[in-house]
């Protein structure tokens, strides 16, 4: 299947539909989500929510037997959660900062998680196949009633998003001044968490624990680089999120054996790394393009004045002079050269140069203007 | 030399405190502690409505803390605080905070009336949005601190002085009885700092109090009318004309100093 039979298969054939459909309300609501934990710099919350989760899923398996995606979810849940407290716990309780937290969390609960895997794994049990692919997670098991459930968060979640608008924005900007406005700072904070976990573990079955926490900051750090507003920074999140996830199921149904997960991440990556290098304000390809013209004006400025210096000295502006004089240090190459000609404030004849009278009163004010800036 | 003299024309003498002879703001044996080691031990504190008082210490001393601590941003472990005889979580709408400007990340997607906008959150209260009339309120804020023709500037493309004249802005929205500022003057320039204690002097005419942490002994005299002096303890409080003197100086940071006061 090439891409464009997928495109034409889309809204025909139920499992495609499923899965692209999934894939986009993922990224939609990880992208929403992921804008807040870029802006709290919480980057690696996610990160160390999705591997808290493993061993949620290993223990629901383990108590309840059973391997329906709900149930193994609802343990990913209460373990995402319980990590991300202790992780608060351990920020406020003791004096680690909170990368250490995060780290210690993660790296705890994901080897615990494996250890309980390999452990499922040497069952005699045949039902226990299948939940490693929770670790790099297959879009392709998705049915109705997970997107269903997908729909149903993320619709809370843009309620509630809403609703709070404003709490969100004041803790993520000032979190004391929140403090001293009477908002309790505790309930915003849980709300966004418990919102992020719940994003994450959705997630958990498509992209899988180890790539999940780039669906929450990929989008968002791509965002970023569009807009100076929080409300667009959410939307293109969410926007990019969502593409990624169709492109990604895209090009990896229309291929064979490429897992979808890892073929959305790397489309998402493909958004940041566009944004980084074409976004107008913020991005490397402009504002490099902006020293370079800065640059320019600034050596055709200084070769112009050093010009005017030298025809000052004579009574005719215009006495041709030789152009090896105007060496390297006072800014002088062959296109800034070219461009006075263009301009028509040099002319050129065989090795001489000599300054036009528009030139040398272009030159003048030029001075002037700067000894004005001067004083 | 021009800056100078500017300065000087900035404060004038005949500015005796207005107090009221009400406590704006009462503290009670506040002790603070990180890591078991005391930040702030025992302090009591009375100030006065209608002043507009600094508090000096060198660093360390517990200046910001102490701002913090009445406003419950940390917790102490000991002590209480009451705004107008009533406990301060009580009197919350009462008290406006100005931080420190680089407690924040300036590189927030949003504008400067958006931050000034916050201000009017706090009245609102939860999930209410604001209207018509707290943008108005947020765009005076802003003429006052001669910031409106930045209004949608995004605040990273502010200069320092212009960020702290937005959280000043912000405070002015909140339209409130007692104003705490922590360090406005820190990184501004001369006419940013004249502009900002204009703006202070205007509150205490208009009856307010305002509290400031503040590191420029020169200026004490200058612009505030009551000053509190602060190493861990408090070391005194009162007005600027009755103990802003080189003993109370000398206890508070240790060494000999020698400021001459104008009375």
């Amino acid at each position: 299947m090439n891409l464009q039979e997928y495109f034409s298969l889309v809204f025909s054939d139920y499992t495609l539909r499923t899965i692209t459909l999934g894939t986009a309300i993922l990224g939609a609501v990880t992208g929403m989500l992921g804008s807040f934990a870029v802006l709290r710099k919480q980057s690696l919350l996610g990160d160390a929510i999705s591997h808290a989760a493993l061993p949620g899923i290993a223990l629901a398996f383990l108590i309840t037997g059973a391997k329906d995606s709900n149930t193994l979810l609802i343990g990913a849940l209460v373990s995402g959660l319980l990590g991300t407290f202790w992780i608060r716990g351990i920020i406020s309780k003791t004096h680690l900062k909170s990368d250490t937290a995060l780290g210690l969390i993660l790296s705890l609960f994901f080897g615990f998680g494996m250890l309980l895997l390999t452990f499922i794994q040497k069952q005699p049990n045949a039902n226990q196949a299948g939940l490693d692919k929770y670790l790099f997670g297959q879009a392709a098991t998705l049915v109705e009633s997970d997107v269903w459930l997908m729909a149903i968060i993320t619709g809370i979640c843009v309620v509630v998003m809403f609703l709070f608008w404003k709490e969100f924005k004041l803790l993520l900007f000032d979190a004391d001044y929140t403090k001293t406005l009477g908002f309790n700072t505790k309930i915003i904070d849980i709300l966004i968490t418990t919102f992020i976990v719940l994003a994450i573990v959705l997630g958990l079955q498509t992209v899988g624990v180890v790539l999940m926490s780039a669906m929450l900051l990929a989008p968002a750090a791509a965002a970023r680089q569009w807009t100076n507003s929080l409300s667009t920074m959410v939307l293109l999140a969410a926007i990019f999120g969502a593409f990624s996830g169709v492109f990604g199921t895209a090009i990896s149904a229309s291929q064979d054996n490429l897992s979808t997960g890892p073929v959305i991440v790397l489309v998402a990556s493909v958004f940041v790394i566009f944004s980084f290098v074409f976004s107008p304000s913020r991005g490397l390809l402009f504002r490099q393009i902006r020293f370079i013209s800065n640059r320019r004006d600034l050596e055709f400025q200084k070769t112009l004045s050093f010009m005017y210096h030298i025809a000052e000295t004579h009574d005719d502006i215009s006495h041709p002079h030789t152009i090896k004089i105007l060496n390297n240090f006072q800014g002088f190459t062959r296109k800034t050269l070219q461009k006075l000609v263009d301009k028509n404030y040099v002319t050129i004849d065989g090795t001489m140069w000599s300054l036009t009278e528009e030139g040398f009163k272009t030159a003048a004010n030029l001075y002037n203007q700067n000894i004005k800036t001067h004083e | 030399m021009k800056q100078m003299d500017t300065i000087k024309n900035a404060h004038s003498k005949d500015e005796a405190p207005v107090s009221t002879g009400v406590l704006a703001v009462k503290v009670d044996d506040l002790t603070v502690a990180y890591n078991y080691k005391p930040v702030l031990w025992d302090i009591d504190l009375e100030i006065p409505e209608g002043v507009l008082m600094a508090i000096v210490g060198p660093n360390g001393a517990g200046k910001s803390t102490l701002i913090k601590a009445i406003l419950g941003i940390l917790k102490p472990i000991a002590g209480s605080v009451s705004i107008y005889g009533k406990p301060y979580h009580k009197q919350r709408s009462l008290v406006a905070y100005v931080p420190q400007k680089g407690s924040v990340d300036w590189d927030f997607p949003t504008t400067a009336l958006d931050v000034v906008m916050m201000g009017t959150y706090g009245k609102l209260g939860w999930i209410k949005r604001p209207g018509v009339k707290e943008k108005k309120a947020s765009l005076e804020a802003l003429e006052k601190v001669g910031m409106l023709a930045f209004q949608s500037r995004q605040i990273s493309q502010l200069s320092g002085g212009q960020q702290q004249r937005i959280f000043l802005a912000r405070a002015l929205v909140q339209d409130a009885s007692i104003y705490f500022m922590d360090e406005p003057f820190q990184g501004v320039d001369a006419t940013t700092e004249i502009a900002i204690i204009n703006i202070l002097k205007e509150l205490r005419k208009a009856g307010k109090t305002v509290i400031v942490v503040h590191h420029d002994l020169q200026t004490v005299p200058e612009y505030f009318d009551w000053v509190t002096f602060l190493n861990v303890k408090k070391i005194a409080t009162g007005p600027v004309m009755d103990i802003f003197n080189d003993d109370n100086l000398t206890k508070t940071y240790g060494i000999n100093y020698k400021v001459s006061v104008q009375k």
